[in-house]
């Protein structure tokens, strides 16, 4: 394979880009407990996540907005990752992905909910594109702090 | 003695390189433009033999400084069609010499209620700076709008700019779309009504031949980095008298001529508008690119381009699934393709790209308005220059193909 085509490959991997395709988290809850709209003036992205809970759990969550295929895949790993889970163990699991995708922490580490994000491995290679994947996660830990939250990519910065 | 760009490109060093194993195919001149050797050889040379701060050293080093950076500034006023090399401001880009415009002539002249006309299609250096200046002055801004087509809606023009326009400010050649726009109609409108009027050549000097007496406009900006020169150097072009009525854009050495503790008089302009040591190196090496494109005729540099973008949009034509902006029409845009690919986002295509090699560019490109007004969060952007070829715009076509293929595009898939 050329050096491109591998660097391709592993970038854009194809666990990646079924998730991308996937619809099964895309859409908005109404009504929602939780909401959190963000933007990445850079890119032109925009994403709204809306989330019900049950208890002190996340139940259902939804995003939807536009953006490149490794921001929406990020999104759709994330709400399967955050379904079901305690608002607190929802916060870690955002801090760990920051952990594994800005801080390059190890993946043997990484908690077992987040075993689908390691396809995302290959985006930390390409520093321009790790704020796609950290979008959508930054948004929800936004919205869970504060109830509803406006998030805005800034600049350059990598997000948490 | 044709324009051949097989020989061009071996004055191109960086053409030789290989990214992600595959010849480079530079497709990001709107952006920045490669740098020929004579360009990178006289920056060398100048540090390696003549190298000293320009003005009063009286010694021989700083005397062959200050004549190569005059001799620079007496091409590049030639260049251009102006009356002299004291209309020509060095700054770091065209983006300092429009705030030297916004902040010396606008805090200077504009008043409250006065109005500048602007279009939609803007990049963001000839719009925030008006922002800034319009707000401090009580100024109104207002946009001759942009169509679906992405071109100057004319009539609407003829009734935005009246008896209030104090200033005319507008890109002769927009950077995202590549849409030349009517520079003449345009300022004749806005001298009908005595507005002053700026043009952002940026796009337009580094591919058309530029004349400025013929456009009898007040200013015009552009900088050296998108036409061969290096980085870092970039020039505001004036009337003479109308920089002379200007104050200083920042105080410091070389734009004074007299200075007491309390107060200070002026240098004569240019340099009234260049304090500071300046980049010397990068002007005089902006000479060698000025040579460069007179070697090559800026006629005939137009000529290759419009062949090019022919032959590109041909490609776009043939290939299908490709939104494509700005006037189809090859004789009223320059060499820049902007497209979406169905609904891959931009940032997918570049990469893609990139994969093969080809450097193109993606996202808002400085026009967030502009974005916003063809409801496209961005576009990726293919531009060509001197050293491209028709193996380049094949190039270009086998990454279009690469995004659908990788992306599995569906053959029936509508674009946005």
């Amino acid at each position: 394979m050329a050096e491109g085509d591998a660097e391709l490959a592993d970038l854009y991997r194809d666990v990646l880009l079924d998730y991308y395709r996937s619809r099964a988290h895309k859409g908005k809850l109404e009504p929602h407990d939780v909401r959190g709209h963000g933007v990445s003036p850079i890119c032109g992205d925009e994403i709204e996540i809306t989330a019900t809970r049950q208890g002190d759990r996340l139940d259902k969550l939804r995003f939807d907005g536009h953006g490149c295929v490794i921001s929406q895949a990020s999104s759709a790993m994330m709400a399967e990752a955050v379904e079901g889970k305690s608002v607190p163990e929802v916060l870690k699991l955002v801090e760990a992905f920051g952990d594994f995708m800005v801080r390059r922490g190890p993946m043997d580490q990484m908690p077992a909910e987040l075993e689908e994000t390691k396809a995302l491995e290959g985006v930390r290679k390409f520093p321009a594109r790790v704020k796609c994947a950290m979008l959508s996660w930054n948004v929800l830990r936004l919205g869970l702090q504060q109830g509803a939250a406006e998030y805005q990519e800034l600049g350059d910065r990598e997000g948490t | 003695m044709g324009f051949d760009p097989k020989a061009i490109r071996k004055d191109f060093p960086i053409l030789n390189r290989k990214i992600r194993g595959k010849a480079l195919v530079y497709l990001d001149n709107a952006a920045t433009s490669q740098k020929p050797s004579s360009v990178i050889d006289l920056e060398k040379s100048f540090y390696e033999t003549n190298n000293a701060n320009i003005h009063r050293g009286v010694h021989l080093l700083s005397q062959e400084s200050t004549e190569m950076m005059d001799l620079s500034r007496e091409k590049v006023a030639k260049f251009i069609g102006a009356a002299s090399a004291h209309e020509i401001v060095f700054t770091r880009n065209a983006t300092e010499a429009l705030n030297l415009v916004a902040h010396s002539w606008g805090r200077k002249f504009l008043k409250e209620g006065d109005e500048i006309v602007l279009t939609e299609m803007e990049h963001h250096s000839n719009l925030v700076p008006w922002q800034l200046a319009a707000k401090a002055k009580g100024a109104t801004l207002k946009f001759i709008p942009v169509t679906p087509e992405g071109t100057i809606e004319l009539e609407a023009a003829r009734g935005l700019i009246g008896p209030k326009t104090k200033l005319v400010a507008f890109t002769a050649m927009s950077n995202a779309l590549g849409t030349i726009n009517p520079v003449p109609e345009l300022l004749a409108m806005a001298k009908k009504h005595g507005a002053t009027t700026l043009v952002d050549a940026s796009q337009w000097t580094p591919h058309l031949k530029t004349d400025v007496a013929a456009w009898d406009c007040d200013f015009l900006v552009f900088s050296s980095h998108k036409m061969l020169g290096p980085t870092g150097i970039g020039v505001l072009w004036g009337k003479r008298k109308l920089l002379e009525s200007m104050d200083p854009f920042m105080g410091g050495g070389d734009m004074i001529q007299e200075v007491w503790l309390d107060r200070s008089t002026w240098n004569e302009v240019p340099y009234k508008f260049e304090a500071g040591t300046p980049n010397i190196a990068g002007a005089i090496a902006f000479g060698a690119a000025v040579d460069y494109l007179n070697k090559l005729g800026m006629e005939a540099v137009r000529r290759h381009e419009l062949e090019l973008t022919e032959a590109a949009l041909r490609v776009v034509e043939a290939e299908g699934q490709i939104a494509l902006y700005g006037p189809r029409d090859p004789q009223h845009r320059g060499g820049v393709i902007s497209f979406n690919v169905a609904d891959i986002h931009p940032h997918d295509v570049g990469q893609v790209f990139d994969s093969e090699g080809i450097a193109i560019r993606a996202g808002h490109h400085c026009c967030q308005p502009l974005m916003r007004k063809l409801k496209i969060g961005g576009t990726a952007r293919a531009s060509f220059y001197v050293y491209n070829t028709l193996e380049d715009v094949s190039a270009f076509g086998r990454g279009l193909r690469k995004v659908k293929d990788f992306f599995k595009v569906p053959a029936e898939a509508k674009h946005g």
